[in-house]
């Protein structure tokens, strides 16, 4: 009992700090959907750089890619400032409650900021590239489990980043790790297209973002190749599975000496 | 002592370094700390202080040894042991997203305390550490006395058993020091037990129950501040400046001076070693207007901690 009130003690302090930055909060979840879909959806279809289905088949791509990027950011982000110089988490960690416990409240947290990320993009998308889509919703409760286990492996791997990487080297992790990442994704690409590639279709199966991009992919626009659905969720489970384990190992390492 | 409510039996803490090799930070120590006490670890920086309130807060992990709080194992029920206590660490760690009254309010929130009980308990401590009008400011616009009395304030939100206090007043100017103690002994007086740690001998001195000398992660000594400055040996100095050369002064002083250890002199300047120095100052004054040696000043050191700890280690406390 006494448990479950700090640990919403703690949610609440963080949803507070959170409401006070709702600026930054909004500018940091939509305004990568927005360029993605207008550059992608809107730009280049436009100009004729590349065929008006290409939004259709990047359409998952983004949605995928905003979701990592939000859930990575929402919980990696808090944690530069948490264990930081001054260490701030010190107070909730001194909370009389489990150590692990006040990690899951930073996941939670950055997987809500991944869920809007990912609720953002469907307006946005029908907003800006509406003409160019071809949506064929192949199964609505597979595709919301898709959301839910994508925002939680996004704010996961924050938590693997956001505790093995030195606060004052984030920018660093942005460059080698995320952008990485989103380019070998399968955001841009169906992964089966990859199999011209054999050696880089297998080794990108290692990226979580992979079976985010194919299972919505497998939602949303079923006539282009995709990866079976039960595959992109085992995909997605095994990599929660592995960070959860290293991010708590982790976690407990930089809050226990 | 009273009740104990502290009990710590043989602690130890080895840090293994990034460079591969162990470190012994706390190499064995035992100690009880009684109800309303305040006592102290003394000792220079890398003593292990930091890293015994670590291991007595639950955020280092104990290597060896036992650890209780008010009958809690530290080992077994980190969480209960929580309850119990609150700790101002050497940093300031407040947080920075929140006002000044916010940290005090989420504080006992996270401790499941009501609300109208947190509220009237923050008014409360705001006053008490002077920083009722400073209540809805962000800390970051705090002096380093005034974070530190929010910390203070903080970590008595939720009434905890014992306040752990590492290096209180580390960084401060006096006037903040001072205020610092003042609080730390109000409270003391209302009957919070008190852990501290400090590098300040004075403060040590001034402050402490109880004082526990502390180099390279042993316990050299434990007592009260009197009683270790009483079995410190040679402490006891007085200095001594004349205005004319006197050969003979030394001898004089040895041969009428009763309780005089020995004399050390250089040219006008002679310190003498005593038992009890305040009791022999008139004798020295009488000593020196009998022979019509002229006295430029006197001057009296009585026995500090720092004494007691360069006699333990033949070290100075700081460097
Ligand atoms: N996290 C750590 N990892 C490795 N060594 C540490 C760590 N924390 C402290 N030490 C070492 O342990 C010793 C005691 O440190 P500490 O407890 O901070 O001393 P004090 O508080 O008395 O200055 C020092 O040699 C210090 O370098
Ligand atoms: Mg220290």
């Amino acid at each position: 009992m006494s448990t479950y009130k700090t640990f919403l003690a703690i949610m609440e302090r963080d949803l507070k700090v959170m409401s006070r930055n709702l600026g930054d909060f909004f500018l940091r979840i939509g305004v990568q959907p927005l360029l993605f879909a207008f550059i992608f959806g809107y730009v280049l279809p436009t100009i004729g750089s590349i065929p008006r289905s290409f939004s259709t088949l990047v359409l998952p791509g983004i949605l995928a890619v905003s979701t990592m990027a939000a859930g990575v950011q929402g919980t990696a982000m808090p944690l530069a400032w948490d264990f930081g110089a001054t260490k701030e988490i010190q107070d909730r960690l001194m909370a009389p409650i489990s150590i692990r416990l006040v990690m899951i409240e930073k996941i939670i947290m950055g997987m809500f900021e991944a869920w809007l990320a990912a609720a953002f993009v469907f307006p946005v998308a029908y907003l800006i590239m509406w003409e160019n889509l071809n949506l064929h919703l192949e199964s609505l409760p597979l595709l919301i489990l898709l959301l839910v286990l994508g925002g939680l492996v996004s704010a996961t791997l924050g938590m693997v980043l956001g505790t093995i990487v030195e606060p004052m080297r984030f920018s660093m992790m942005f460059a080698t790790v995320i952008v990485p990442m989103i380019f070998l994704g399968a955001t841009y690409y169906p992964w089966a297209g990859l199999s011209k590639i054999p050696w880089l279709q297998y080794l990108v199966l290692l990226n979580p973002l992979v079976y985010l991009s194919e299972g919505y992919r497998g939602q949303l626009t079923p006539q282009i190749p995709h990866m079976a659905p039960e595959y992109a969720i085992l995909g997605i489970v095994v990599s929660i599975v592995i960070l959860m384990a290293v991010a708590t190992r982790e976690f407990e390492k930089r809050a226990i000496s | 002592m009273a009740e104990p409510i502290i009990q710590v039996h043989d602690l130890k803490k080895t840090y293994y370094a990034r460079g591969g090799h162990y470190i012994e930070a706390v190499a064995g120590i035992s100690f009880d700390v009684g109800r309303r006490e305040i006592f102290g670890l003394l000792g220079p920086n890398g003593a292990g202080k930091s890293t015994t309130i670590g291991m007595l807060t639950t955020t280092v992990r104990i290597t060896d040894g036992r650890a209780s709080i008010a009958g809690i194992d530290l080992g077994l029920d980190p969480i209960s042991v929580k309850k119990k206590i609150a700790v101002v660490p050497q940093g300031i760690n407040l947080d920075r997203s929140l006002t000044a009254r916010e940290n005090l309010i989420y504080h006992a929130k996270y401790f499941g305390m009501p609300k109208e009980e947190r509220e009237a308990r923050a008014q409360e401590l705001l006053e008490l550490m002077a920083l009722s009008k400073r209540a809805s400011d962000y800390p970051s616009d705090f002096s380093g006395g005034m974070a530190r009395r929010l910390q203070i304030a903080r970590a008595l939100m939720h009434n905890p058993e014992v306040l752990f206090l590492d290096e209180a007043t580390t960084g401060l100017d006096p006037q903040s020091r001072l205020m610092i103690w003042h609080k730390i002994r109000d409270l003391n007086d209302s009957g919070q037990t008190i852990f501290l740690t400090t590098h300040h001998m004075e403060e040590a001195d001034q402050l402490c129950d109880r004082v526990a000398i502390m180099d390279k992660g042993k316990i050299l000594t434990m007592d009260t501040p009197a009683r270790l400055k009483k079995a410190t040996p040679g402490g006891n100095v007085v200095d001594l400046k004349t205005l004319d050369h006197s050969e003979d002064l030394p001898n004089w002083l040895k041969a009428e001076v009763p309780g005089l250890d020995r004399v050390e002199s250089e040219n006008n300047t002679h310190r003498l070693f005593l038992d009890r120095p305040e009791e022999a100052l008139a004798n020295i004054v009488e000593v020196t207007r009998k022979h019509n040696v002229k006295l430029q000043s006197v001057q009296l050191h009585p026995v500090t901690l720092e004494d007691v700890f360069v006699h333990m280690t033949g070290r100075a406390l700081r460097e």
